[in-house]
């Protein structure tokens, strides 16, 4: 793996919004790489930036108020952040295709499916139109869908979520992206349908041979696909591991009390771990200090002044806190 | 589909119901009758009476109306006693002539507010969508009857381009090519005064869905695979954005209405609007019954083609 060259690298990305004239971070330094074929998970609370930084990879936030404001984001080593909108559409739907949260919203309801299954073969091909339906067509049988012939005629509507998500799958991997970046697939579907969604795109990703970015907050998802995983907490990344050492080897306090929080068949506790508190909200972000300091079990003083920096420590795995920052020694000897 | 029309056409009833009873009670409310404008005064007080007797206006209010009810039923809408006519053959000869102005100025209204509500849409808060937006509430502040008078002065007095008033050129055949181009030339400058005036809402209305629009997660999706960002405005926005505005002019048929019976008045343009005010003043009581109720089942049936429209037009309505 490490002679590969990476796929994707996301560098110090800060990510802004700007809410009453004033910029708040959702993305804060973050930095992680997707090798080629490589799923990688993002896992982290409601409102930690998930959503925020998938969608600054493909330059799709909010135009009015979202902003890149510092880093980077090297796709095989070309840097997408001063691209061009003209730039960044030779490439969104091609090399880089994304599948979102919301199905039922995320198609045009005034168009039919097949029109909307065509335009990314058209956006990216020179094929002609009877070639390009028939690819469509083509595409939805791929993704299990068995009426395809009917539904390319048909719109949203007229479609479950489970249904309208296919499409979307199917619209992304069209043009045999290398990287498809799912941003919680599976979080508004039924439970019977999101096993079926998830298994789907695992065959997808195999069979396409693309690397994928899985954005969830199932550990359940983590350890069946992930090969590696990043951590974010409030807008920045704590811990990034492989997926084996997430789970045994889990270092940051969120990490710990994460995994903690998952109920398991030999669990006979009444009563789930729940890390108490919520994610600080853009506004009330802790200025100075760790921002998970509030609810962290293994607080300390010192903890409130110092900024943490994510550090490697160990070979492939980096955490951001102050117990193993190998500048604060004197802390360390206390884990 | 067809289900929902016909129930759509069945609660018209009621409503057409209530809506004769009100037009007939201020008909009836108005001060005078038809005789007291046409009859000589020096008739005898007797002599008059008589007449009221024969002419029915001296029986009790209901079997007044059910006469008149009965009599539309039968396409007989009275007789004029102004023109000396049936009011069918009035209306008929006017009609005509509203329609067109009316279309016409739809067509100016749409045309207008389609470009303008696009560009303000496509670049709002820019310099652009403010001046656009500027002209707008100006037309919509200022009154229809100084708007036309200011369009008389201007394009028919200044430069002369186009007659002040009249619906068509005198001497001309009905039905002659000529006819209708010399009645499309009367009509312009009216259906422009009014198609202009109305403009604002419709720019608005367009502008303000297609900002709405462009916030849609399916604008995200389509950005995501790669679309250009005309295409998108032209397609995805715009496919969306339209459908309530094509709808729109359904239910402003009262405000276009409006709006004609000023504009016909100021030019002088022979259409129902005209007649309208023009019987008012002489107390054609049949007259200004039947337009004031044909008036009403145009809002009401403008209604009704609107709401039809939105189900052709609109996939998700379109097949249950
Ligand atoms: N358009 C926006 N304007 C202002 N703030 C925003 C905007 N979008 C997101 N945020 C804020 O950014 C933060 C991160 O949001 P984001 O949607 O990335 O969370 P998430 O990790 O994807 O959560 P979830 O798991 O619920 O999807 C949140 O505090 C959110 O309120
Ligand atoms: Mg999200």
């Amino acid at each position: 793996m490490s002679s590969q060259k990476p796929l994707l690298e996301v560098q110090n990305l800060h990510t802004g919004f700007n809410i009453e004239g004033e910029t708040h971070y959702a993305v804060k330094d973050v930095s992680f790489t997707v090798n080629p074929k490589e799923v990688v998970c993002i896992v982290g609370e409601s409102g930690c930036g998930k959503s925020v930084m998938s969608l600054s990879i493909m330059d799709l936030l909010p135009k009015h108020n979202g902003k890149i404001d510092k880093g980077h984001i090297l796709f095989k080593g070309n840097d997408l952040v001063p691209l061009t909108e003209e730039e960044m559409n030779q490439i969104r739907g091609k090399d880089i295709s994304m599948i979102f949260q919301e199905p039922m919203t995320a198609l045009n309801p005034v168009l039919t499916i097949g029109y909307q299954m065509d335009e990314v073969l058209f956006n990216h091909t020179d094929t002609r139109k009877e070639e390009i339906r028939k690819k469509s067509v083509q595409l939805l049988q791929q993704v299990g869908i068995s009426r395809a012939d009917q539904i390319v005629n048909e719109y949203p509507h007229q479609l479950s979520g489970g249904m309208r998500q296919r499409v979307m799958i199917a619209m992304a991997i069209a043009c045999q992206p290398q990287l498809l970046i799912a941003d919680e697939p599976t979080t508004a579907l039924d439970v019977t349908v999101q096993a079926q969604i998830l298994e789907l795109i695992t065959k997808i990703q195999e069979e396409v041979g693309m690397a994928m970015l899985l954005i969830t907050h199932d550990l359940g998802v983590v350890a069946e696909m992930a090969d590696r995983v990043v951590v974010m907490y409030a807008g920045q990344v704590v811990e990034d591991t492989d997926v084996d050492r997430l789970f045994y080897e889990p270092k940051h306090p969120y990490t710990k009390a994460l995994l903690d929080s998952i109920p398991r068949m030999d669990d006979h506790r009444e009563v789930l771990n729940t890390i108490r508190g919520i994610v600080p909200s853009l506004k009330n972000m802790p200025k100075q200090g760790c921002r998970f300091v509030d609810r962290c079990p293994s607080a300390m003083p010192e903890c409130t002044k110092i900024d943490p920096a994510l550090g490697e420590v160990d070979k492939g795995h980096s955490v951001r806190c102050i117990l193993y920052d190998a500048s604060h020694p004197e802390k360390k000897a206390e884990v | 589909m067809l289900l929902y029309t016909l129930r759509r056409i069945l609660i018209m009833i009621p409503i057409l119901f209530l809506v004769s009873i009100v037009v007939f009670s201020l008909a009836f409310a108005m001060p005078g009758d038809a005789l007291s404008g046409q009859i000589d005064p020096t008739q005898s007080p007797e002599y008059i009476e008589e007449m009221r007797e024969e002419l029915g206006l001296n029986d009790p209010v209901h079997i007044q109306y059910g006469r008149w009810v009965a009599g539309i039923v039968q396409w007989d809408f009275g007789r004029s006693v102004v023109h000396r006519m049936d009011v069918s053959a009035i209306i008929g000869e006017r009609l005509p002539n509203t329609i067109l102005l009316s279309a016409m100025s739809l067509i100016i209204t749409y045309i207008l507010a389609f470009f303008m509500g696009r560009y303000a849409g496509r670049n709002p808060y820019t310099k652009g969508d403010y001046t656009i937006q500027g002209i707008n509430y100006l037309m919509l502040a200022i009154p229809s009857f100084v708007a036309a008078l200011f369009a008389i002065f201007i394009f028919s007095f200044q430069f002369g381009l186009f007659p002040s008033t009249g619906s068509v050129g005198s001497g001309m055949t009905p039905g002659t090519f000529e006819f209708w181009m010399s009645k499309l030339y009367h009509t312009f400058l009216p259906a422009l005064v009014l198609g202009a005036l109305v403009t604002a809402s419709y720019t608005q209305f367009l502008r303000n869905d297609i900002i709405e629009s462009a916030q849609k997660d399916y604008v995200r999706t389509a950005r995501a695979k790669g679309t250009p960002e005309s295409e998108i405005y032209n397609k995805h926005i715009l496919r969306n954005s339209i459908i309530p505005i094509v709808t729109l002019f359904g239910f402003d048929i009262a405000s276009i209405i409006g709006g004609a019976v000023i504009i016909e008045t100021i030019f002088s343009y022979r259409g129902i609007g005209e007649l309208l005010i023009s019987s008012i003043e002489r107390r054609d009581s049949a007259v200004v019954l039947s337009v004031t109720l044909m008036l009403s089942v145009a809002t009401l049936v403008g209604n009704l083609l609107a709401d039809l429209l939105y189900g052709i037009i609109d996939p998700r309505i379109r097949v249950e």
